[in-house]
């Protein structure tokens, strides 16, 4: 197993900070205790677990009692949506987007299954929501309107307060998925329109298997899952203490360093973005090119295919991301870059990288040193050479058609 | 990450083959481009070979691929297997020949092998100036998967090339069914429709209507029709006489087979094992077939 890379893989999942693993260790071996028991064995485990929940918080800028342990995003989102439905049985209709993560997308399909309605709110080129047609979907039976605050692949930042208000003018229950944003943008519940927020440990440097779900006081959660009471009755099952502990470290250290760890990704990010699209010809970067987190970025390579790009980057030690179909198991390209209407020349051919705040200096030097030899190398092999190319247009236009 | 041969690897990041091949102008020389594939769907094949005129010799034959890993090994793989040979011969390679010259492929990746036999079949048809049967699927208008443009045929020629059985299988061979999965349940259907003609001898749906999708055998398809009914039906029983049987070549209805070991050298034996060859063909293929033995 390969132990060192070049990590820039960040938005699928972080390096656990050894900060976080010495905090976690104690809980793993000494202090055993279930914190739910009545002797002081457990109850010493309960402290540590308050004082994460407390540490959650000051990083959402929440109250305590706000935040409930998760397993991950996952069950933040899925938790959080099911919630509110119950919680309305009255209100049929969600309003969410296209390019939302699958553990959202996923479930609303299905709850299109069981009557309900879902708008799913369009992007632009750039990745960015309409308003107006945020406006023309809400409606009073709306009771939930759930949208991501950053998206994963492109990073693009959606303008989360201002679609609260909305949101909130017509008495639906909104939910953000956070996941990629906390720890990159600073949150602050106790001023905005957000009722519940989903954000996962492992995004920040926490393991994987833990998470949060922040849930505005006042608003009604009917639960998921359902059983020994814990977390206040709304989330049953003994808590994953160790993971509980190392996500509040994680969010200690986040909220520590989040202003002098995001400016330096961001210039890290800003180098290694510009200096592809200066010396590598053909190529342009997928999202708005200011609302977006500090750590991601998208470049399309036209003319050639994300895994034959991302197993050249491997053999250099490079972890990266593609959005083409062929690397995730799925035949469709990115969901999300589709629905921003990228051309398939771009499309195919386009890689995510993500930094985190163990990106260094000379690890972008050396993605900058291979990364034009390598496009340079898959595009010698491939047949597109320009979009003029008969081929390819023929083509491009015959899919088009057939899908309508 | 997915699970690649060490072969695949090593065709991935060091191809020998790739390029394009120039038109001279040489006397006896004809080069012959075969494309499949497309950017939209994400992979793409663009295959040129230089053909000694006389001997219908492959002299060369280089690549353009647009596409994954697998896409670019697999054409690699298909030029070292049809490099020398003649265009009959390479007709022979199916895909399944070149997934076992990479030592396998993951199963979804199964669609990169069969683009590679697409684009040699593109370039061989090309080449003769014969026009793809495949071209028809247009015609009959029975566009199956929007999502990766892939027509009723196409699914029905894979599913009886590599036996396969279920939607998923379609889907990791030519990809259709992948996206949004609302041709699924067609797939499905095809699936049911080419069983049901398995079981029904080919001949006999072929005379009663001549209409049965049968009749549109391509020759590839004929070919490898005929291939699999010696292989799973002719060649068990001989072998198991200590005799055996090749396919050597095939002209029209005129199937061509080398007898071998016990089969060869007996002459008495040679007529009757002939004949109850061609009854097999007959029965599973065409009621027109003879065979010959060379
Ligand atoms: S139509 Fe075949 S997958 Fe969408």
């Amino acid at each position: 197993m390969q132990k060192n890379c070049i990590y820039l893989d960040n938005n699928a999942t972080t390096k656990v900070d050894p900060e976080v693993v010495e905090a976690m260790l104690p809980y793993l071996t000494d202090y055993y205790g279930n914190p739910s028991s009545m002797h002081s064995f457990g109850g010493q485990v309960k402290k540590v677990v308050n004082q994460a929940r407390e540490q959650v918080a000051a990083l959402l800028g929440a109250d305590e009692s706000e935040v409930i342990f998760t397993s991950g995003g996952t069950e933040g989102d899925n938790a959080a949506i099911r919630a509110a439905l119950l919680a309305q049985p009255q209100k049929r209709h969600i309003i969410t987007t296209q390019v939302e993560h699958p553990a959202v997308l996923t479930l609303c399909k299905q709850l299109e299954n069981q009557g309900y309605t879902v708008t799913y709110l369009s992007v632009n080129r750039q990745g960015q929501l309409d308003f107006n047609e945020l406006e023309a979907a809400l409606t009073g039976n709306t009771a939930l309107v759930s949208i991501m605050y950053a998206n994963n692949e492109t990073g693009v930042v959606f303008p989360i307060e201002q679609i609260g208000v909305r949101v909130k003018e017509h008495g639906a229950l909104f939910h953000v998925d956070a996941v990629q944003a906390v720890g990159k943008i600073p949150m602050n519940m106790k001023a905005s329109t957000i009722d519940m927020l989903t954000m996962s440990g492992h995004k920040i440097h926490a393991p994987k298997g833990i998470g949060a779900l922040y849930v505005r006081r006042g608003v009604r959660f009917r639960p998921m899952l359902i059983g020994g009471g814990q977390e206040r009755g709304r989330r049953s099952g003994t808590p994953n203490v160790p993971g509980i502990v190392g996500l509040g470290k994680a969010a200690e250290l986040e909220l520590l360093h989040i202003q002098e760890a995001t400016a330096r990704e961001k210039k890290l990010r800003d180098r290694l973005e510009q200096t592809i699209i200066a010396t590598i010809p053909d190529c342009e970067v997928n999202g708005h090119s200011t609302q977006r987190l500090p750590n991601t970025t998208n470049i399309g390579f036209k003319y050639i295919e994300g895994e034959a790009i991302l197993l050249h980057l491997n053999k250099h030690g490079i972890c990266a991301s593609s959005g083409s179909a062929c690397s995730s198991g799925s035949l469709e390209p990115s969901h999300v870059l589709r629905a921003m209407g990228i051309p398939y020349t771009i499309l195919h051919g386009s890689i995510r990288f993500s930094l985190s705040r163990y990106t260094t200096n000379a690890e972008i030097d050396t993605v900058l040193e291979v990364m034009p030899g390598i496009v340079e190398h898959l595009r010698a092999l491939s047949p597109f050479k320009n979009d003029e190319a008969a081929w390819l247009q023929e083509q491009e236009q015959a899919v088009i058609g057939a899908r309508g | 990450m997915w699970d690649y041969t060490d072969k695949v690897l090593d065709l991935f990041y060091n191809p020998k083959h790739q390029g394009a091949i120039e038109d001279k102008g040489e006397p006896g020389i004809k080069v012959a481009v075969g494309d499949v594939g497309s950017i939209a769907c994400g992979d793409a094949l663009r295959l040129h070979l230089k053909v000694e005129q006389d001997t219908e010799k492959i002299l060369d034959a280089r690549f353009q691929t647009f596409g994954c890993t697998s896409a670019i090994a697999s054409s690699e793989a298909l030029i070292e297997l049809i490099q020398g040979k003649t265009l009959d011969e390479a007709l022979k390679v199916t895909n399944k020949d070149i997934a076992s010259h990479l030592g396998g492929l993951p199963e979804a990746k199964m669609h990169c092998s069969v683009m590679g036999q697409e684009a040699l079949e593109a370039a061989i048809y090309n080449y003769r100036g014969i026009k793809r049967e495949a071209h028809d699927d247009d015609d009959e208008g029975a566009l199956i998967c929007t999502c990766f443009g892939i027509s009723e045929s196409k699914i029905r020629r894979v599913i009886v090339e590599n036996n396969l059985t279920t939607a998923e299988d379609v889907t990791n061979y030519v990809k259709a069914g992948g996206g949004c999965g609302s041709c699924l349940a067609s797939i499905d259907d095809i699936i049911a429709s080419v069983q049901q003609q398995a079981v029904t001898p080919v001949s006999a749906s072929l005379n009663t209507n001549g209409q049965t999708s049968a009749k549109k055998l391509t020759s590839v398809q004929k070919i490898a029709l005929i291939q699999r009914v010696l292989d799973e039906e002719v060649r068990p029983v001989l072998i198991a006489d200590g005799g055996d049987v090749e396919l050597y070549d095939v002209e029209g209805d005129r199937v061509k087979v080398i007898l071998q070991g016990a089969c060869g050298s007996c002459s008495s034996s040679t007529a009757t094992l002939k004949i109850a060859i061609e009854s097999r063909l007959r029965d599973r293929v065409s009621q027109n077939i003879v065979v010959e033995a060379v």
